[in-house]
């Protein structure tokens, strides 16, 4: 289990950022990731690798209107 | 007919000649004033307490308006003014985002002081003209035209019989008319409104541009509140400025180096980052149909839901490769790199006065693709052109339209009204033929489009005393605040957005806050001291731009590329800190980013307060439709079922397991109607209001408004309890 904007979601082996934007439905461009507190820019979400038990926080900024 | 019969025709009935001069950090530090009862002018000193208290723009607007109405003033009176202007900063070139001009008028929806908003080169040239505002009071005894000639220093009202109303004619016949050269129609900005505006509550105003790179005159849209209808009632046909050519250094700023350093830097993240981030410059908003539909946000039939597959046909793909006409060049005022402005270039018209015409059409934005689309079930990009273009030359709110014809589509089809009542429109979800007979009937104060012209409030009103309709459904369906109806999105999931737009000060609108993803996605601001903070904090700082000039979308719908390493990346520090040094480099200030709330909270509780005056301004006024906090009916329950149920368990630990449906809305009800109130009490709280609302006699001390008419309101207020 890993911690998403702190609620618990199943975790998966060799789970990316990446992979975890798609699973959870996060299709907006405006995200802050924030991995076990280190901010992760988009260039790394592929390459990294979410382990279990970690906190992850996807802040959605704001936009339009 | 040629544009010289209808000049000839033209009957000049007042005339002002004015000193021009030079603006001095930003400030002409004089507005224009206007009788058309009387055709009297008068020349009116900015001071320094009014720079000071209400900077300019809506602040300018609202205390102008405050001064020349009485407490029983209503809309339609001739003591109602209407007031355009655009701020301190509004006019530069060196910064994106800066053309924006600001309306104020007493709205024929809510009552009250309503401000709106539009691009388009009106209020810039105002200021280069030689005024920070332009307020309007009285009524023609015929439609006029005013203009005001800012290369020459005079202002006239004109008696103009034959020219169209309707704006897409308009704008056009009075460049034309009014620029004496093509190289000169750049100098020209007109407003207009159209015939619906006339027949109608929901009227709008464009407000236009030359574009020199696709010769064609393009409108921006001052949309809510029924501005449009304000200036129509006035016989106002349309405003036509000239404007001495624009420059960069018009505005005398204080120190130009700051405008300019602070401009590049955003300049490179947009040519740099908006391809990645939010695709502005390709697709403008509408890049949002998409997310909105993803995040169960887009609102469907009547905001009962939040998504639907169809609306993959009303996306920014499906606008970008069939109907935009891009040239990189979509900035509605000089110097917006950011570029939203999207335009169709040629659309030929499906119905309507204009049928077989090829248009040019301003937009499509996300919000007209709800509101002339997933709103009312339908999902025909265009039916989404075609309706922008209409409510765009009839002088509607796209937005106010496709709510409120929404909302008479549920009562249609839960037999609210009938045929019999709609005239024989069949006015069921989907039904764009309909639609677009309604809109068309608005514009010739016809059938039942006269009614669903009302607005939400006005109907529902008719609807039970009429047709017997049952009050309790229509409040729970019918989306409006205070009168003005829903912008467009979905709030179920958001009480803090609830709260963006049940305290907005103006109605249901959305720029004051857009809390949705920080509360429903993020979970970030879970307590209600937490959401209070937040409809502090973005109200304020969005109260802002309104004030000087600004278009909100340059401050976050691009960010810089480290702007997550920031404590706070959701305000986007940076570009905070640009406005400080912007307003600054304009204005010879030197205030910091807390001054800046000041300012704007200043302005708020002013605006507060004079809702207060018209009747209004308390909790009562506050609430919002249950549609917009939950579930009304068992279908929408069932459709997000497993959601609803889970909260159920989750939050209330109650089993949903034998439970009837209804029974399960009513339980949810109670839990968040109470969460509301106790959300209401929280920013209350945090405001410095009362229980009921009202700001105190503190709060008005701290921020230097204990004016005493403005005591007055609020003592007088309180003691009536
Ligand atoms: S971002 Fe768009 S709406 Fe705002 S000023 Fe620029 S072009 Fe106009």
């Amino acid at each position: 289990m890993i911690k998403v904007n702190g609620k618990d979601y199943p975790w998966e082996e060799g789970l990316s950022i990446k992979q975890l934007l798609v699973n959870k439905g996060f299709t907006f461009p405006l995200l802050v990731v924030v991995l076990n507190g280190k901010a992760i820019a988009d260039n790394e979400y592929v390459g990294t690798v979410v382990n279990d038990g970690d906190d992850v926080k996807i802040i959605h900024l704001m936009s339009g209107g | 007919m040629n544009r010289l019969e209808m000049k000839t025709a033209h009957k000049l009935v007042g005339t002002f000649n004015y000193q021009l001069g030079q603006l001095e950090k930003g400030y002409a530090n004089r507005t224009l004033y206007i009788n058309l009862s009387t055709n009297g002018f008068a020349e009116k000193p900015v001071t320094e307490l009014m720079k000071q208290k209400f900077i300019g723009g809506r602040g300018f607007g609202l205390k102008l308006l405050w001064d020349g109405i009485q407490d029983h003033t209503q809309w339609n009176d001739p003591e109602n003014e209407l007031i355009i202007s655009p701020g301190p900063i509004g006019g530069i070139t060196q910064y994106p985002g800066a053309g924006k001009s600001y309306v104020v008028a007493l709205s024929p929806l809510t009552q009250s002081a309503m401000d709106s908003n539009a691009g388009g080169h009106f209020g810039p040239f105002l200021k280069f003209s030689g005024w920070d505002a332009l307020e309007i009071q009285g009524k023609a005894e015929r439609d006029v035209i005013v203009f005001i000639d800012g290369t020459k220093g005079t202002v006239t009202i004109e008696e103009a019989p034959l020219e169209a109303v309707n704006s897409h004619i308009l704008v056009e016949q009075l460049t034309d008319m009014y620029a004496e050269s093509e190289a000169d129609k750049v100098t020209i900005s007109v407003v207009a409104a159209g015939e619906a505006a006339e027949h109608t509550l929901i009227g709008l105003l464009n407000f236009s541009f030359y574009d020199s790179r696709r010769k064609a005159v393009r409108v921006k849209q001052a949309g809510r509140g029924g501005m449009g209808t304000v200036f129509r009632d006035k016989h106002i046909k349309a405003l036509v400025i000239k404007s001495p050519k624009v420059r960069g250094d018009l505005n005398n700023p204080a120190d130009m180096s700051a405008l300019k350093k602070a401009g590049q830097k955003i300049h490179e993240e947009i040519r740099t980052l908006d391809d990645s981030q939010c695709r502005m410059r390709k697709v403008g908003t509408a890049h949002l149909t998409q997310i909105m539909n993803d995040y169960d946000l887009l609102p469907v039939r009547n905001y009962k839901f939040g998504s639907d597959p169809e609306a993959t046909n009303i996306t920014d793909d499906v606008f970008l490769s069939k109907y935009l006409h891009l040239n990189g060049h979509d900035e509605c005022w000089y110097g917006c790199s950011l570029a939203c402005a999207k335009v169709v270039k040629s659309f030929q018209l499906k119905t309507g006065p204009y049928k077989g015409k090829e248009v040019l059409v301003d937009g499509p934005e996300y919000e007209t693709t709800s509101a002339a689309g997933s709103v009312l079930g339908i999902f025909d990009p265009e039916f989404v052109i075609e309706t922008n273009f209409y409510c765009d030359t009839y002088g509607v709110d796209a937005l106010s339209f496709g709510t409120a014809t929404a909302f008479v589509m549920e009562c249609y089809e839960n037999g609210v009204i009938n045929d019999r009542i709609t005239g024989g429109l069949k006015l069921n979800f989907g039904n764009a033929e309909a639609a677009l007979e309604l809109l068309h009937q608005m514009a010739k104060g016809e059938g039942f489009g006269k009614i669903a012209g009302l607005g939400i409030r006005r109907m529902k009103k008719l609807f039970v005393e009429q047709y017997d309709a049952n009050l309790d459904f229509l409040q729970d369906i019918g989306m409006e605040v205070k009168g003005l109806e829903f912008s467009e999105y979905v709030t179920k999931e958001s009480l803090a957005q609830q709260g963006g737009y049940g305290l907005a000060n103006k109605g249901a609108q959305h720029d004051e806050a857009w809390l949705i993803f920080m509360d429903m996605v993020n979970h970030e601001i879970p307590t209600f001291e937490d959401k209070a903070e937040a409809l502090f904090y973005y109200p304020m700082f969005r109260t802002w731009f309104s004030l000087n000039g600004l278009c909100k979308l340059p401050w976050n719908d691009i960010v810089p590329a480290d702007n997550h390493l920031t404590a706070e990346p959701a305000k986007v520090p940076e570009h905070v800190q640009n406005y400080v040094e912007i307003y600054n480099g304009v204005t010879g200030s030197n205030i910091d980013e807390k001054g800046l709330i000041s300012q704007s909270e200043v302005v708020y509780n002013f605006q507060r307060v004079f809702n207060v005056r018209m009747g209004f301004g308390t909790r009562e006024y506050d609430q919002v439709p249950y549609r917009a906090v939950g579930p009304v009916t068992v279908e929408e329950y069932e459709s997000r079922q497993d959601r609803y149920d889970a909260q159920m368990k989750d939050i209330l630990n109650l089993d949903p397991e034998g439970k009837t449906t209804a029974e399960k809305v009513q339980i949810l009800r109670n839990y968040r109607e109470e969460q509301y109130r106790k959300l209401c009490d929280a920013v209350y709280l945090r405001r410095g209001w009362d229980a009921n609302g009202i700001p105190t006699i503190k709060t008005l001390e701290r921020l230097g408004i204990d004016f005493p008419e403005v005591v007055a309101v609020v003592k007088k207020k309180m003691t009536q309890g």
